[in-house]
């Protein structure tokens, strides 16, 4: 019982996403997000070999591979969930590696994960306003005591909130319990509320994954948006290679944890060595 | 955007509402004591039970803030009270020479005061110490670790001939009255229910649903798990304060893990993560083993069945009737409200479920529920 008119998300007008594209770049052309030869091990699985990754300001970037190549990993490692074995993660130019999840979240990274993680028992609403607890400025005795300004700030964050929900067509679902919402609205509910710590980065985790062709076109557009709407730079990990292909402007490739190929999706799409690891080598070949 | 004048007057007003509550409730509180006591309308017997309710309320209402609003099942809670209750009996047997009744009310008021803070502070203190290395664990560990931890609590002050020993403290001033114990218990359910509607209280609750989702959104969750955990721990400490200077005495076999377990008791029966449900049940376990010596005994082919022997049986097989007719406890999470109420109200006035939160258009069609 969807309500959407169209499918293009509303600007969330004052407060959210007032960050334009490219304006933190201003004068300084490096990338938002630098992985220098990042390993790491468990025990003797490497689960990611000496990746080298960039992702500038403002960008789309995907990040494809076979099954169990490593990719989550490096969103583990990137959100400091995983401290890397070696190698270093620079964010905004500041070494973040060996920082603590909430911590990276506060430098200005959130995420979605491929196993959705909503907070099933709690409402979509709350689901949101926690995401805004990362800017919330009351201390623990102020909120036990609910002074006014306490009381005043919640207010605007349910305000805030609200506003994100609808601009992500899910403002009608606001007092609905998370864990009952349908499949393709969980995932955009857990788009939404990475999108309430204001990030400067998002990081996708296989945003299509249990979606039909339909959806999956739903959520390009969505991701697009986002990215218009919010300024937000992106940097998604997808199995479906026409999500990667059709909107991705730069594409990474990881087979058994190393950076096999990196590129424009047309080069990636032509490379071999992706075909390789993708479909396997043909015998007539050897 | 309101101008800064109407934002100062709200404000003031706002803060002027608080105060006019607290004093109503202090003055209510006031009143009934007297005519409680007197046993005009309840003999001293029942006032008694209303008095270990309260104590009850405050100890249920503060560990529902670390078992069911954190998610962090805590088998301390005893520990802490004993904590609380054999600091400030220390104090107040050392620096209290005066026999209490010939002390004025407002100076018997600013001892009591002081004693509560020396309980609150000390066990939240003592909560602070053993909530960093135990809250790391998780589920079954943890509340391994806090069993540890209280009974750790216990033996070392059973140790300490300083504060008795095996044979206690006694002869500690009479501070607590109806007054005292009621009021700490509404404080702890109204500073219980200001922290879950406000943004700390929600980044508790995402540590409870998710603590991955909680780091990756920016809730640093073992923080929050030690400051609810020391909180939690210094309500209990008052509590102890209150029955330590309730009973006049206490010894350390009154805070054995037992009595921890008998707060958890009171907090899933009435229902984990709900305020409401931990007064609920804390009301039910003080009442139902008193309430229960009022079965009359019968006879059976000449033979007396004392139903009072089996008082403790049936209370027992009462608490498994309704954790199986309600596994989620009394109020399975669910708070009282107004809104909810009227919900309530709505659908039996109706005979259909009321709209929840829809937008206009959407309002009275379908079922829902």
């Amino acid at each position: 019982m969807s309500r959407r008119q169209g499918s293009g998300i509303r600007d969330p007008g004052s407060g959210v996403g007032d960050q334009e594209p490219g304006v933190r770049d201003r004068g300084n052309p490096g990338a938002l997000l630098r992985l220098e030869s990042c390993t790491r091990a468990f025990g003797g699985l490497v689960a990611m070999k000496d990746v080298d990754l960039e992702v500038h300001p403002g960008e789309l970037v995907g990040l494809i591979g076979p099954n169990g190549a490593g990719k989550t990993t490096v969103f583990n490692v990137i959100t400091g969930i995983y401290e890397p074995t070696a190698g270093k993660v620079l964010f905004d130019g500041k070494d973040i590696s060996g920082r603590k999840p909430h911590q990276v979240a506060r430098a200005g990274i959130s995420r979605t994960f491929q196993n959705i993680r909503l907070f099933r028992a709690l409402s979509v609403m709350d689901n949101v306003r926690i995401a805004l607890h990362l800017r919330h400025r009351h201390s623990f005795p102020a909120a036990l005591f609910r002074t006014p300004g306490v009381a005043n700030e919640d207010r605007a964050q349910t305000e805030e909130a609200h506003r994100l929900l609808e601009a992500l067509d899910l403002g009608h679902l606001s007092g609905e319990a998370a864990g009952s919402l349908p499949y393709g609205e969980q995932r955009r509910l857990e788009i939404a509320r990475a999108l309430a710590t204001h990030p400067q980065l998002l990081l996708l985790d296989e945003p299509a994954a249990g979606m039909n062709d339909q959806e999956t076109d739903r959520l390009m557009e969505i991701i697009r948006e986002i990215r218009r709407v919010f300024g937000v730079t992106i940097l998604l990990i997808e199995h479906d290679m026409g999500l990667v292909m059709g909107i991705c402007e730069r594409i990474y490739v990881l087979d058994y944890g190393e950076v096999i190929a990196a590129g424009l999706p047309e080069e990636i799409r032509a490379d071999p060595k992706v075909i390789e690891a993708y479909l396997g080598v043909e015998n007539d070949e050897l | 955007m309101k101008s800064a004048a109407a934002h100062t007057i709200h404000t003031m007003i706002s803060w002027l509402l608080k105060a006019v509550w607290i004093a109503g409730t202090i003055l209510v509180l006031l009143a009934l004591q007297p005519l409680l006591q007197s046993g005009a309308i309840i003999d001293p017997y029942w006032f008694r039970i209303l008095l270990l309710m309260g104590i009850n309320v405050t100890l249920a209402v503060s560990l529902n803030l670390i078992n069911g609003f954190c998610g962090q099942f805590s088998i301390a809670h005893a520990g802490f009270m004993a904590v609380g209750a054999y600091t400030s009996s220390y104090f107040t047997l050392h620096a209290l020479y005066t026999p209490v009744r010939n002390l004025s009310f407002a100076q018997q008021a600013t001892w009591m005061i002081g004693a509560l803070l020396v309980g609150a502070v000390t066990a939240g203190i003592a909560g602070f110490i053993v909530g960093i290395p135990s809250l790391r664990l998780r589920g079954d560990y943890l509340a391994i670790a806090t069993l540890g931890f209280g009974e750790i609590i216990r033996v070392a002050i059973l140790n300490i001939e300083e504060v008795g020993g095996a044979s206690g403290l006694s002869d500690i001033p009479p501070l607590s009255s109806f007054f005292w114990i009621w009021l700490i218990a509404l404080m702890t359910i109204a500073l219980s229910r200001n922290l879950l509607v406000s943004s700390h209280g929600r980044a508790v609750l995402a540590v409870r649903e998710d603590e991955i989702a909680a780091e990756a959104l920016g809730v640093p969750t073992t923080k929050y798990k030690v400051i609810v955990f020391a909180f939690s721990s210094a309500l209990a400490g008052m509590a102890g304060v209150l029955a330590a200077h309730l009973d006049l005495s206490i010894y350390p076999s009154s805070f054995t893990f037992l009595r921890s377990i008998e707060i958890i008791v009171m907090v899933i029966l009435g229902g984990l993560g709900s305020t409401t449900g931990a007064v609920l049940g804390a009301a039910l376990v003080t009442l139902l083993p008193e309430g229960l010596r009022y079965v009359p005994a019968f006879t059976v082919r000449g033979y007396v069945v004392e139903m009072q022997a089996w008082r403790m049986v049936i209370y027992s097989l009462l608490l498994i009737v309704l954790m199986l007719t309600r596994p989620r406890g009394l109020l399975g999470g669910m708070e009282w409200s107004w809104h909810g109420l009227s919900r309530i109200g709505g659908r039996w006035f109706r005979g259909r479920p009321s709209d929840r939160n829809l937008p206009p258009e959407e309002q009275g069609e379908g079922d829902l529920l």
